[in-house]
């Protein structure tokens, strides 16, 4: 399964699933990122420590770790 | 209702309307409360955490507003400080009405937010604020259309442009004085089910309650703590219980989850873009040229430019931090000094003088020496977070500080460290998750502050030659530093391990901050500076004072004036004056403490002088060298460049003992001031008992490891 962390700059792609633990699962959900929404990956910090995504409107940061616990799907 | 009940007690004033201002962050809340009012500023805080409620207060025709500013919050998850009191603010505090502040530009986004609003059965008003920013991107929002599906009342504002503003009080007005409604809120059919499952219940058994049975279900299936609590205690639980399991069961199925709260978020964003959708119109179609915002952050967070480019930033501000700061610190410095002389010749007497004088004036003029640093680098951060920068630094440089255990924009605060601790604590504000500002808040102490370097300069200037002091003196920075990262790390593992806090955080768009609003932050933060810390210090001032001037040992006053008068020259004069102060400071509480416990310090080569003046270090760094002047009787009044200091030390103090004193210098609590501060922003005194355990013993044990390696290479 590809994760979110797998993707490459200008990617766009649709969450199927959150593998995170209880309280990431829902620090994702406050920011919009939930089943069947759709991202984009702005940039990538050196050495893809830290990753931009843009969900609707807004634009996230996310940590590596917390970008592999997101399963995607290319739209 | 609380209001009308006011009005009987107090017929003469006019209604009270309390508002709780809520939205997400990034919406230009601060900035339309300061558009609504002409802010007539109470500034109030939450006992125990940093995060602070700004009250606003301000009439309008017959009302009396009372807005009360709550910190932005994306959802009610309690992740962090500010989540967490605005949602206990929400449910625990009286208010009349709520209005939900939103960006127009971005409706899902904050619809989220606002549908968890809408199951709270308050009153409620919705502020559709920046629609000029809409306008320009050519999104058309029909508030009209909106009020009607949410049932609830939708005004257009612009807090830049200051528009709407009367709309949005008006509407506010009628809303109160008008009953509540409940909120269209329509989820999907599996879920409606459910809750006229619950709700056919509740009426069968006529259940007595505030609100609507549909609200009561909404959270009950949303496993809201405070509704089971409440329903908890009625006979009815015992059957309603299983519905509202099953009924769970149901929901969660549908959604494919085993997370009932995962289901609801989805429940509401399917509700949400079902409301952007009716009521949003996207005019122009959105050019495939970049934005704005995209142009900047090319170049901001640009993999190999962004780094360099935060350097010189935060390079900046430290210049001006500290050499424009330092312009004002002398006018400040000159005051007190003028009010002590000035007051001294007024009281006759000598212990009142000494302790209004010394104590009093002296202390809190301390503080107040801060104030300027303190002003320019509130002004820095403001704008660096009103911009939007701060997040940008915080992406580029987690990576390589996530490796020790901190966060991203733990930077901040531990640069800041280098120049005074107690910006530096405050600062650590903008880390929202608690461990991660814990943390930081416990390493800041190793970044060497300003008034530790006189000390540093008075050693190395004692044991070094010219050319290799400077070198000498990079290096205690340096390794500070290193210290820092390590112990970092080693708390990380220890003290607050457990599972790395994610980092999750909006990107928000670049803009250009107003003065009003920098003024605005600026002001309510210096403010509390003041009134904080002026209070706690002046009195930790006092004490300190007390210790070191008493008991006072009136028969050595006579023996010395009595060899002070005959003595002929000057030189001896003064002399003997020294001989007397290190006399009287020996005897005194604090003398007799460094007496008594210099056995403890005894391992790291200390005699009890150097013991009496880093006990006095405790209260400010600034006070080791004139209390290493007093003690070895050259004077009080000297500074780091005094010859005759730097000789008497080179004699007295062996090599080994001044390594390890230059090494509890750097690690041990910054001074008093600054530990008021980090009890005041880690939110508890217990803290402040932790830092003084941890930076003692690791200052003692380095100490100790530092004199013996010394005394074995010598």
């Amino acid at each position: 399964m590809k994760n979110l962390l797998d993707c490459d700059r200008g990617e766009k792609v649709k969450v199927s699933k959150l593998n995170a633990a209880y309280d990431l699962k829902q620090r994702l959900i406050s920011f919009g990122i939930m089943k069947d929404a759709e991202l984009e990956v702005l940039a990538q910090a050196p050495r893809k420590k830290t990753i931009e995504v843009k969900v609707g409107k807004m634009r996230l940061a996310l940590r590596s770790e917390e970008a592999a616990q997101i399963e995607v799907k290319k739209i | 209702m609380k209001a009308s009940n006011e009005k009987i007690v107090c017929p003469i004033t006019a209604k009270h309307i309390k508002v709780a201002l809520v939205g997400q962050p990034n919406v230009g809340k601060s900035m339309l409360i300061n558009s609504v009012s002409n802010a007539h500023l109470h500034v109030g805080n939450f006992s125990g955490v940093t995060v602070d409620k700004t009250e606003v207060l301000f009439d309008y025709k017959d009302y009396k507003f009372t807005v009360v500013d709550l910190p932005g919050t994306y959802a009610f998850t309690d992740y962090t400080i500010e989540e967490r009191v605005t949602h206990n603010y929400l449910c625990a505090e009286e208010y009349d009405i709520i209005i939900n502040v939103m960006d127009s530009t971005n409706l899902e986004k904050n619809l989220q937010l606002t549908s968890e609003l809408l199951t709270m059965s308050k009153k409620l008003v919705i502020a559709l604020n920046m629609s000029d920013e809409a306008d320009k991107e050519g999104i058309e929002v029909n508030a009209q259309y909106m009020s009607e599906l949410l049932n609830i009342p939708c005004v257009k504002v612009s807090a830049a442009a200051k528009t709407g503003i009367e709309e949005l009080i008006e509407t506010v007005v009628k809303k109160f004085e008008g009953e509540k409604q409940e909120p269209k809120l329509i989820f999907s059919e599996a879920v409606e089910e459910e809750i006229e499952n619950i709700v056919s219940y509740l009426q069968k058994h006529n259940f007595e309650a505030v609100n609507s049975y549909r609200n009561i279900a909404i959270n009950l299936l949303k496993e809201n703590k405070k509704t089971y609590e409440k329903l908890h205690e009625e006979p009815i639980w015992t059957e309603l219980q299983p519905i509202v399991i099953e009924a769970s069961k149901h929901i969660e199925l549908h959604h494919n989850t085993d997370d009932i709260k995962e289901a609801f978020a989805e429940e509401y964003a399917a509700f949400n873009r079902g409301i952007v959708a009716e009521v949003v119109k996207q005019t122009t179609i959105k050019s495939e040229a970049k934005t704005l915002t995209e142009k900047i952050d090319a170049l901001l967070i640009h993999p190999i430019f962004g780094i360099p480019i935060f350097l010189f930033f935060m390079w900046s501000l430290f210049q001006l931090t500290f050499t424009l700061g330092n312009i004002p610190m002398d006018w400040i410095d000159g005051f007190f000094t003028w009010l002590g002389t000035t007051i001294a010749p007024t009281i006759s007497n000598d212990d009142v003088r000494s302790l209004v004088v010394d104590g009093i004036i002296g202390g809190v003029g301390a503080v107040v020496l801060f104030t300027p640093n303190i002003i320019i680098l509130f002004i820095g951060i403001a704008l660096l977070e009103t911009t939007g920068y701060m997040s940008r630094v915080a992406f580029l440089l987690d990576g390589f500080f996530h490796k020790f255990g901190l966060h991203g924009q733990s930077f901040i605060p531990l640069v800041t460290g280098f120049g005074c601790s107690i910006p530096a604590y405050m600062s650590a504000r903008i880390l929202k998750n608690d461990r991660d500002r814990l943390l930081t808040l416990f390493i800041i102490g190793f970044m060497s502050c300003g008034a530790r370097l006189p000390v540093y300069v008075l050693f190395t200037g004692a044991f070094f030659a010219q050319s290799m002091a400077g070198n000498v003196l990079f290096g205690i920075y340096i390794s500070g530093a290193i210290l820092g990262l390590i112990f970092a790390k080693i708390l990380k593992i220890t003290a607050f391990k457990g599972v790395d806090e994610p980092f999750v955080m909006e990107m928000p768009k670049y803009r250009l901050p107003t003065f009003k609003l920098i003024w605005h932050t600026v002001l309510t933060q210096t403010i509390m500076y003041l009134k904080k810390a002026g209070t706690f210090i002046a009195g930790a001032a006092m004490i300190i004072w007390f210790l070191s001037n008493y008991p006072h040992n009136t028969n050595l006053d006579k023996i010395y004036s009595a060899k002070i008068e005959k003595s002929v020259s000057v030189k001896q004069k003064a002399l003997l004056e020294n001989q007397l102060a290190e006399a009287q400071l020996g005897e005194s509480y604090l003398g007799r403490l460094g007496k008594f416990t210099q056995p403890i310090v005894a391992p790291l080569g200390f005699d009890w002088k150097m013991n009496v003046a880093l006990q006095a270090g405790l209260a400010a760094k600034e006070v080791v060298v004139s209390t290493l002047g007093v003690l070895y009787s050259i004077g009080g009044d000297v500074d780091e460049s005094s010859k005759s200091l730097a000789n008497n030390i080179r004699q007295n103090i062996p090599f080994a003992s001044a390594v390890a004193f230059i090494i509890v210098i750097m690690i041990y609590l910054p001074c008093l001031a600054a530990t008021t501060v980090f009890a005041k922003e880690a939110g508890s005194w217990k803290y402040a008992f932790y830092l003084f355990v941890f930076t003692s013993v690791v200052a003692y044990s380095l100490a100790f490891i530092g004199y013996r390696v010394t005394l074995m290479l010598m």
